[in-house]
């Protein structure tokens, strides 16, 4: 049963992947790898490459994590280990509930609360403390590239806390009894007997919340500006693969630029895949044969 | 001895650990490895204290090592230290009783089982004496435990360094999947933050060889814990417990999930690790207790499902010729 589930998935996976690559050839007939380093989206001259697009992806993602994963991870802890019940239970479903709202109303607030409120004060005090380094420096207008982190950030810290939250209810209670036992604090058991044990399981709550940032559409389309650069600074005014795909492709024409959107499809799809894997190796990688036995991912 | 004591000066207080290299000469060491060292005393106080806070003595409440030192573990185990005198202890979860005004001394150098139907508060009473009974939400205690004559429940005493004082070992072997054999055997120490490596190389192989691991794993350390046997598994829990230099081992049933064999080995270890620690063992099998003990405790519970001692008296007394009639019928079987 289990089998015939999982080899329909790997079908489908396939088939979506090869459909894409039928659909896109024209693209990659005419540029090649080419596309995938071309700087340039001319659809009047029928130039097309991919760079501001991955670049403001896997920018905005990775910006993302940045700030949702160790948010996330104290929360996750402070839910699972810490809190005591009466306090846990309501504030879990709080946190999931951050997951149930629309994207479009987190980019709505994203547009009208949040980025003003970031260009005001975070953004500020970057440009000002941090805007000798580059990517740093102003002007900061607040829709842009760290707008749309953020959003990103809000929109997988539900997914990355309630996933963490229950991979470390879940550790069994002799680990922690264990580490306890040997003189450590309740922050040291967590620290080296419960996180430790939590590991491929927290790595698994981070790659989902990955997955959902790389393929957010809808609110980084609203905060991230639109603009086909590759951006250098954080405060860019930016385009992911997604805000890409969905801004132009109900005005597209048949043809070339479609085929090139369609290829910018198929790179978002092997960026997604990639990420995964290489997340997997990682864990695979420190986890060592008892990797295996840690819950979760 | 390491835990906290606000004590008055005491003569002849330990030197201070000011730098990593302050430990006993070499020699020491040596013996230590080696196993037993009979010969090998060492005046109370000498190296056991690990920092020295102002305003605060440390009185080695034992001759024994502290966390903070584990060089001349075994030679300075050899004293009697880690006697054990309860009084008076009741034990709840919330307001359910589940120890009774329990009196028991437990001698060291010695092995006192711990017998009784399921769910008379054997388990309770092993986790009140090094703390861990506490760390169940509602769960109090009242009545003394002293160690060496210190109260283990005084306002000074900080549980987190009791426990290293007392091992335990758990029914199910509990090795730490991610860490390496190595890793397993130093968890508790590196909480103290000792990383020296040199230091930690010496602690592992000493734990590995008194827990009668060592020629099986010495040429994989590197290897998960996971990948030894069960009963393998658990003399590394047993060598963990030992690495942080304890005095007294507290174990829960440890051979009640391995196959006979490694039951042997591991009655064979206590035989062994008797010599320098005071141990408390927890058993449901007769014949182990019969075997590995020489005292034994027989609890039972009340009506009220309270556990309480019957009586507590040389093993081969209390398996031929017991006082309690209760006692009797539970160690021929007559009875839960
Ligand atoms: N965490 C807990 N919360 C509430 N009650 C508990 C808890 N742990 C044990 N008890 C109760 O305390 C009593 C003694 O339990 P304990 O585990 O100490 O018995 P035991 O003698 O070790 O039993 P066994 O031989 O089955 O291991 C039992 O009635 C049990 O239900
Ligand atoms: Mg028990």
């Amino acid at each position: 049963m289990t089998l015939v589930a999982a080899g329909l998935i790997v079908v489908l996976l396939a088939g979506i992947t090869i459909r894409l690559a039928i659909e896109s050839a024209g693209t990659w007939a005419r540029f090649g790898l080419g596309f995938l380093g071309g700087t340039t989206w001319d659809v009047v001259n029928g130039v097309y490459g991919a760079l501001p697009f991955v670049a403001g992806t896997v920018e905005s993602s990775l910006l993302a994590l940045i700030i949702a994963v160790p948010l996330s991870l104290l929360t996750a802890i402070f839910l699972a280990e810490l809190a005591p019940r009466w306090l846990s239970v309501p504030l879990t479903f709080l946190v999931e509930l951050l997951a149930a709202i629309p994207s479009v109303v987190v980019g709505l607030w994203g547009v009208f609360v949040l980025s003003p409120f970031l260009r005001d004060t975070v953004e500020k005090w970057l440009v000002g403390a941090l805007g000798f380094i580059p990517i740093f420096s102003g002007p900061a207008f607040g829709i842009g590239l760290f707008s749309a982190s953020v959003v990103l950030a809000i929109m997988i810290v539900p997914t990355i806390v309630s996933v963490s939250r229950e991979v470390i209810v879940a550790v069994p209670g002799a680990q922690r009894e264990a580490m306890l036992a040997l003189g450590a604090t309740r922050w040291e058991t967590t620290r080296r007997a419960v996180l430790p044990y939590a590991r491929s399981g927290i790595v698994g709550a981070v790659i989902l919340g990955l997955g959902r940032a790389l393929g957010e559409t809808m609110a980084v389309t609203m905060v991230i500006g639109n603009k086909d650069i590759v951006p250098t600074r954080v405060f860019d005014q930016a385009q992911t693969i997604a805000s890409k795909i969905a801004t132009t492709f109900n005005e597209a024409q048949v043809g070339i630029q479609t085929q090139s959107l369609i290829a910018l499809g198929l790179v978002l799809l092997a960026i997604t895949l990639a990420l995964n894997v290489i997340a997997r190796l990682l864990v695979r990688q420190v986890a060592g044969d008892g990797g295996g036995l840690a819950s979760g991912g | 001895m390491a835990i906290d004591a606000a004590q008055p000066e005491t003569p002849g207080a330990p030197e201070g650990r000011q730098n990593p290299q302050g430990r006993p000469p070499p020699e020491t060491e040596e013996t230590a490895v080696a196993g037993h060292a009979p010969g090998v005393r060492h005046a109370p106080g000498v190296g056991h204290s690990p920092e020295l806070r102002p305003g605060v003595q440390r009185l080695p409440i034992a001759v024994g090592p502290g966390p903070g030192d584990l060089t001349d573990g075994a030679a300075a185990s050899e004293a009697t230290a880690g006697l054990l005198e309860v009084r008076h202890l009741n034990a709840y979860y919330g307001t359910f009783r589940a120890i009774r005004d329990v009196d028991l001394s437990i001698r060291p150098n010695a092995v006192t089982a711990l017998i009784g139907p399921s769910g008379c508060g054997k388990t309770t009473f092993l986790r009140t004496l090094n703390r861990m009974h506490e760390l169940v939400p509602g769960a109090t205690v009242q009545g003394t435990i002293e160690l060496d004559g210190v109260d283990v429940y005084g306002s000074n005493i900080d549980p987190v360094r009791l426990r290293r004082v007392m091992g335990m070992v758990f029914q199910r072997p509990s090795p730490f999947p991610t860490m390496s054999i190595y890793d397993n055997v130093v968890a508790g120490l590196r909480l103290t933050g000792r990383h020296q490596r040199s230091e930690l190389d010496a602690v592992v192989e000493r734990s590995l060889r008194r827990a009668a691991l060592w020629d099986e794993v010495k040429d994989k350390l590197r290897e998960n814990g996971m990948s030894l046997s069960g009963g393998q598994q658990q003399r590394l829990c047993i060598a963990r417990a030992l690495a942080v230099g304890p005095e007294v081992l507290l174990m829960d049933e440890p051979a009640s999930a391995l196959d006979p064999i490694a039951t042997l080995r591991i009655e064979e270890l206590i035989a062994e690790l008797k010599q320098s620690y005071t141990i408390v063992i927890v058993t449901h099998n007769m014949q182990q207790a019969a075997r590995v003990s020489d005292r034994t405790a027989f609890l039972t519970m009340g009506e009220d499902r309270a556990g309480y001692l019957v009586e507590v008296d040389e093993t081969s007394r209390i398996f031929t010729n017991p006082r309690e009639r209760l006692t009797e019928d539970y160690v021929s079987g007559r009875f839960g």
